[in-house]
C-alpha cells in the first residue's frame, strides 16, 4: 500500500516544530525581539503562494478576482520581508560588546 | 524547473530559515543568521518564479508589486523608533494573517492553479487546510490590528469586558468547525466567506478583553498565530518551504508567550481570558491609606550615587515612554568615570515585548554584557549600594514574595529591596498596570524620584559632575 503524500508533510511539519522547539530556546533572552521580527520576516514566505496566485490562468486575463488576491498578498508579504528583515538588521547591528581598554 | 529539484529549493530555504533563529542564540552569530534569512527568502522566492513558467506580462506586475511592497517595507524598517518596535511587530503580523487569508481565497477560487482539483471539486483534505489556514489567518489579522491599536495608544490598553464574552468565543470557534464540515460537503462560496467573516470577529473579541500589560503575551501568541497560518497556506500548497516556516515560527512564538506567561506567574488561559486588575479591588482600598514616603530631588540620587561602589539600574517600559534610554546611559558613563560598577537588571516581562529593554538599551550603545537577566542578576542586589528603578514598577514588588492575597503573588520579581539603597524615578505613586500598590515604596531604604524618568536622569547627570 501507498503512503499518502500528506503523510510525509505532516512528519516534515512535526519535525520542523521539534526543531523550532530546541532552536528557539537556544536563543538568548536578549535578542527575543530580534527573535520576533525575524520569524516574523520568514513567515512571509507565504509570498511564494502569493506569486503562484497572482500568476495564475491565462496570460490575456491578468488582473481576475482570483489574480488580484494574489498581487494583494504579494504587496502584504513584500512589507514583511523587506521591513522584518531589514529592521532586524538594523537591531541586531546595535547590540555591541565592551569595548576592550 | 521540476517540480522534485523546486521541492529540494524549498527544503534548502526551510533549512537557511532554521539557521537563521539560531544564529540568534549569541548576538556575534546573529547577523550572519539573519543573512541566512534573507538567502532563504531569496531562493525561495526565485524558485517560485522558475517554477510558475516563462516571462509574460503577469510577472512584470508582480516585480512592480514586489517593489512597491518592498520600498514600503524598507521604510518603515528604516524610520520606526525602536521605542515603537512591539507595534511595528504587531502591524507586521497583521499582514501575515492577511496576505494568509488572501492566497486561501485566490487557491480556493482558482484550485487549478494550485492542482487542487477544479473549482467546486476541491480535495476534502485540501478544503480543510485552506480553511484552517484562512480561518488562522484572519484571527491574526483582526487580533494584531487590535494589538497595533492598543499598543499604539489610539485605543485604550483597558480591558474591554462584556458578559458571556467567553461562551461568544466558544460558540464562534465551533460555528466556524461546523460549517468547515458543510464546506467540504458542498463546496459553496459563502460559507467559505462566512468562515472568513466569523474568524475575524473572532479575532476582535480574544484580544479586546486583554489589559495593557499582558500586551507581551499577546504579541507573542499572535506570533504564533502567525506561524501555524503559513504552515496551513502550506499544506495547501504542498509547499515545503512555507511548512517548515509555519512550524518554526508557530513554535517560537509558543515559546514565547511561554517565558512571558511564566514572567508573570500566569497560565496561558488566565491571560487569555484577560481582565486582569478587576479582582484586586481590596488591595486598591488599603492604598488609600496615607503611608509616608520619602522624596528625594537630583541631588540626592547624585549625592547617594557618588557613595555607591555598585549601582544596578532596574529599567521598565516608563523607561521607553520617556526616551529615556540615551540620558539613562550618559548618567551610566559619569558613574563609570568615578569607578563605580554598573550593571543591568533586566525582568522577562519588562515592556511591552519579549526583549524589548534589551533592545533599547543596545540602541543607547549599552554594550550587551553590562546586561543581566533575572536569574543572573537576582543575587547581586544584596552586594548593591543603589538599585536605580527607572520605568519599572510591578517587577520589583516584594509582594510578590510575601502577601498570597496579592493578584501577583508568585510572580518572579527583582529582588530590588536587598540593596543598600532604592532609588525609584517614578511620575506619581500611582499603581502599575497591575493595579497594585508597590509595597517598596514606604520602605525606609527607598528613595522617590518623582519626574519624568529622562528630565530625572538629566539633572541627575549634571549633579553628578
Amino acid at each position: 500500500m501507498e503512503i499518502d503524500p500528506f503523510i510525509f508533510r505532516l512528519s516534515i511539519f512535526i519535525l520542523s516544530i521539534f526543531v523550532g522547539y530546541y532552536v528557539v530556546w537556544s536563543v538568548t533572552p536578549s535578542l527575543h525581539t530580534p527573535l520576533m521580527s525575524v520569524t516574523n520576516a520568514i513567515s512571509s514566505v507565504i509570498i511564494v503562494g502569493a506569486i503562484i496566485a497572482a500568476l495564475a490562468g491565462s496570460t490575456e486575463k491578468i488582473f481576475e478576482t482570483s489574480n488580484i488576491f494574489g498581487f494583494l498578498a504579494i504587496i502584504l508579504a513584500a512589507v514583511n520581508i523587506f521591513g522584518g528583515f531589514l529592521v532586524t538588521q538594523r537591531m541586531l547591528q546595535m547590540y555591541k560588546k565592551k569595548k576592550k581598554k | 524547473m521540476s517540480a522534485n529539484l523546486s521541492a529540494s529549493f524549498y527544503l534548502l530555504s526551510g533549512i537557511l530559515f532554521i539557521l537563521a533563529l539560531r544564529g540568534l542564540s549569541s548576538p556575534e552569530t546573529s547577523r550572519r543568521g539573519n543573512y541566512f534569512g534573507i538567502a532563504g527568502m531569496i531562493i525561495a522566492i526565485l524558485v517560485t518564479f522558475l517554477s510558475v513558467g516563462g516571462f509574460s506580462l503577469s510577472l512584470v506586475y508582480v516585480l512592480i508589486f514586489l517593489l512597491i511592497g518592498g520600498t514600503i517595507g524598507a521604510f518603515i524598517a528604516f524610520r520606526i523608533p525602536m521605542t515603537a518596535m512591539p507595534e511595528l511587530v504587531a502591524g507586521f503580523h497583521s499582514l501575515v494573517g492577511l496576505a494568509a487569508v488572501f492566497v486561501a481565497i485566490s487557491a480556493f477560487l482558482k484550485p487549478e492553479a494550485f492542482n487542487l482539483g477544479i473549482t467546486g471539486e476541491i480535495k476534502i483534505a485540501s478544503l480543510i487546510e485552506m480553511s484552517l489556514g484562512a480561518s488562522i489567518g484572519a484571527i491574526t489579522f483582526t487580533g494584531s490590528i487590535i494589538a497595533f491599536l492598543k499598543l499604539r495608544g489610539i485605543m485604550s490598553g483597558a480591558p474591554i469586558i462584556f458578559a458571556k464574552q467567553h461562551y461568544i468565543n466558544l460558540m464562534l470557534g465551533i460555528a466556524i468547525i461546523v460549517l468547515v464540515f458543510y464546506l467540504c460537503k458542498n463546496q459553496s462560496d459563502s460559507l467559505f466567506w462566512t468562515i472568513i467573516g466569523l474568524s475575524f470577529l473572532i479575532g476582535v473579541l480574544l484580544i479586546i478583553p486583554i489589559g495593557g500589560a499582558d500586551m507581551p503575551v499577546v504579541i507573542s501568541m499572535l506570533n504564533s498565530y502567525s506561524g501555524w497560518a503559513a504552515a496551513g497556506i502550506g499544506f495547501t500548497l504542498e509547499n515545503i518551504a512555507l511548512i517548515i516556516t509555519g512550524a518554526l515560527v508557530g513554535s517560537s512564538g509558543a515559546i514565547l508567550s511561554y517565558i512571558m506567561c511564566k514572567g508573570m506567574n500566569r497560565s496561558f488561559f488566565n491571560v487569555i481570558l484577560g481582565g486582569w486588575g478587576a479582582t484586586d479591588q481590596n488591595s486598591k482600598k488599603l492604598s488609600k491609606e496615607q503611608k509616608p514616603v520619602k522624596s528625594g530631588n537630583a541631588d540626592d540620587a547624585a549625592f547617594l550615587m557618588k557613595n555607591a561602589s555598585s549601582v544596578i539600574i532596574v529599567p521598565g517600559y516608563g523607561m521607553a515612554v520617556a526616551q529615556a534610554q540615551h540620558a539613562l546611559r550618559e548618567m551610566v558613563d559619569t558613574l563609570k568615570k568615578n569607578n563605580i560598577k554598573v550593571t543591568y537588571a533586566i525582568h522577562p516581562v519588562a515592556g511591552r515585548m519579549p526583549g524589548h529593554m534589551n533592545v533599547l538599551l543596545a540602541e543607547a550603545n549599552v554594550p550587551y554584557d553590562e546586561v543581566f537577566e533575572l536569574e543572573e542578576i537576582n543575587s547581586d542586589f544584596a552586594n548593591a549600594d543603589v538599585a536605580f528603578v527607572i520605568g519599572a514598577n510591578d517587577v520589583t514588588n516584594p509582594v510578590a514574595k510575601t502577601d498570597p492575597q496579592s493578584p501577583i503573588y508568585g510572580m518572579p520579581v527583582l529582588d530590588v529591596e536587598k540593596s543598600k539603597s532604592v532609588l525609584f524615578v517614578k511620575r506619581s505613586l500611582s499603581p502599575g498596570y497591575a493595579g497594585i500598590d508597590n509595597d517598596l515604596f514606604y520602605r525606609e531604604n527607598t528613595l522617590m524620584l518623582f519626574a519624568d524618568a529622562k528630565k530625572m536622569v538629566e539633572e541627575i547627570t549634571k549633579a553628578l559632575d
